[in-house]
């Protein structure tokens, strides 16, 4: 059975009886060095095994002697973290909302926790640079729909706009137009413009004002007032300030009447720690529309 | 020497050279999945976990067909800085009615895993459609054409069946019952509602595409079914309840 090995005459050492064209490949051994790493990690992995979780067996697994678990290592990360923060966390925590800002330590603390919870959670909304984008309101200027004090900021942030949570902010515009609205469709445009007039917007020709100002009156002042100033109660947006969350020209008013508007945002009590909420709130009213 | 020379069988019989490699994989399989299969320690059993409604069930393979796994992992790692931007990290029992699950490897996109309530459904609706109209500097493709396809409803059982077959336990009421509980899930006013958060508990009912005059009609949009399925990610796990210590192994 046994076939001797043939003797490469340059070398001296076997080939491996492979041959393509005359061609011959030599048997030459492993490279020392690799042989000796090889054998190396081999004893590695046997110290491996006795330190860290590895083999299975009936009921459970060797768990090392170094006791790590990935889960319990990413908790006592995270305890650290609460503990490195536990000091200036604490002191929001115990600061009314108010008085932030006269602690400069504080303010900065939160600014910064603030900016870094926005990011993650409220630009893809607001914009990275909370200017917003059709409708997503824009948090830089003046315009509140629901208030711009910094109470009135963190109690949106926590609850949210129009969820499920009973104490988000509620306060839906109802559809006017459609077959069964409260407005026929010549009396949607003529809202329309009188809301375009509101704003000093051009209206189209032969536009009756009076009729505006009527249809407006019975449909449309019970939330925005007679002067369309809006309702923060409610979250009914000022009419008159040229300012529109969904679009200013004709066209997007008749749609915003026919089929009415409800944007929603999500309540961050749940998601979010009280003290980043409250640093939320903080950081979003020192954008420069804060109130 | 004589061992090493009886190797020479197999380089010289691909047959047998087979044989040898499946019995060699086989060992690897059996000690490194088989006890993930039975390990107490591996299996965690959490409160809250339920399978897909019909209409998140219909957004899944909307997903999986599209190639969001592509970009975006559904895969929260026990690691601090994941845990601070996305959320706890996933649990095993989260994917554990995912046929196959999502926890993709390549984050292009962020992760996924508890996107569910993060953001409006209007808000998912415009992105959807055009991503950089809310968020400049995304390099997402835009799925516009959600809207106008319509779930086609004689699939809508089947779905279910084949992913009982795959072992999700759907009853028969779920399976037979699949198409309404689907029309339900997009319409508050549908007499359906209660019935579909009995069968599915915990289920949200809206017109998650923004179209509730169609949904009314029992049109079901694959923007309604993305939408739902994205808005459930995450969300069934109550973590205010859920003791994280309690399962550390």
């Amino acid at each position: 059975m046994a076939v001797q090995p043939e003797i490469d005459h340059a070398t001296g050492r076997t080939t491996t009886g492979h041959e393509w064209d005359g061609i011959k490949e030599l048997n030459s051994p492993l490279p020392k060095w690799w042989l000796y790493i090889f054998y190396a990690t081999i004893v590695w992995s046997v110290g491996y095994w006795i330190v860290y979780p590895s083999w299975p067996l009936v009921t459970n697994y060797t768990k090392g002697v170094f006791g790590y678990a990935s889960r319990q290592d990413v908790t006592r990360e995270l305890d650290a973290l609460k503990a490195l923060r536990a000091e200036r966390a604490g002191a929001l925590a115990r600061t009314p909302l108010e008085d932030i800002a006269k602690d400069p330590t504080l303010l900065t603390f939160a600014l910064a926790q603030g900016k870094a919870a926005f990011g993650d959670n409220c630009a893809p909304c607001h914009g990275l640079s909370a200017t917003g984008s059709p409708s997503f309101p824009n948090l830089r200027d003046d315009t509140w729909l629901w208030g711009g004090g910094i109470a009135d900021i963190h109690q949106t942030i926590a609850f949210g706009i129009r969820n499920a949570d009973d104490r988000s902010r509620q306060g839906p515009m109802p559809g006017l137009g459609g077959p069964n609205g409260a407005l026929k469709p010549d009396e949607v445009i003529t809202v329309a413009n009188f809301v375009r007039a509101l704003s000093g917007l051009p209206t189209r020709q032969g536009y009756d004002p009076a009729k505006g100002k009527e249809l407006f009156a019975n449909n449309c002042a019970a939330c925005h007032g007679d002067e369309g100033r809006g309702n923060r109660e409610m979250g009914a947006p000022n009419l008159t300030s040229r300012n529109f969350l969904y679009g200013s020209d004709e066209k997007t008013i008749i749609e915003t009447i026919n089929l009415g508007r409800g944007g929603v945002m999500p309540g961050w009590a749940g998601r979010l720690d009280e003290t980043t909420v409250k640093s939320l709130a903080v950081y979003v009213h020192a954008l420069g529309g804060g109130q | 020497m004589s061992l090493w020379n009886k190797h020479a069988i197999f380089e010289k019989n691909s047959i047998i050279l087979t044989i040898g490699i499946l019995v060699v994989v086989a060992i690897g399989g059996l000690v490194e999945i088989a006890p993930l299969f039975y390990l107490r320690s591996t299996i965690e059993k959490v409160e809250g976990v339920r399978p897909y409604t019909p209409l998140e069930l219909a957004g899944r393979a909307i997903y999986v067909r599209e190639g969001c796994y592509n970009c975006h992992s559904q895969m929260i790692r026990p690691l601090r800085d994941e845990v601070e931007r996305y959320g706890h990290y996933s649990l095993a029992a989260e994917s554990m009615y995912d046929k196959p699950f999502q926890w993709g490897s390549k984050r292009t996109g962020p992760d996924l895993a508890r996107v569910g309530g993060k953001y409006s459904d209007a808000w998912h609706v415009a992105h959807l459609a055009n991503p950089r109209s809310i968020v400049p500097q995304s390099i997402m493709p835009g799925y516009a054409f959600l809207a106008q396809a319509e779930i086609r409803p004689e699939q809508v059982a089947g779905h279910l069946r084949t992913n009982s077959l795959g072992g999700v336990p759907y009853t028969t009421d779920q399976i037979s019952n699949a198409l309404v509980d689907l029309r339900a899930q997009v319409n508050p006013d549908s007499p359906g509602v209660q019935a579909l958060q009995a069968r599915y508990p915990g289920a949200t009912v809206r017109a998650f595409g923004g179209n509730p005059t169609a949904a009314a009609t029992g049109t079901v949009t694959e923007m309604d079914a993305l939408v739902a399925y994205l808005q459930v990610l995450g969300t069934m796990v109550d973590f205010r309840t859920y003791d994280a210590r309690a399962n550390i192994r």
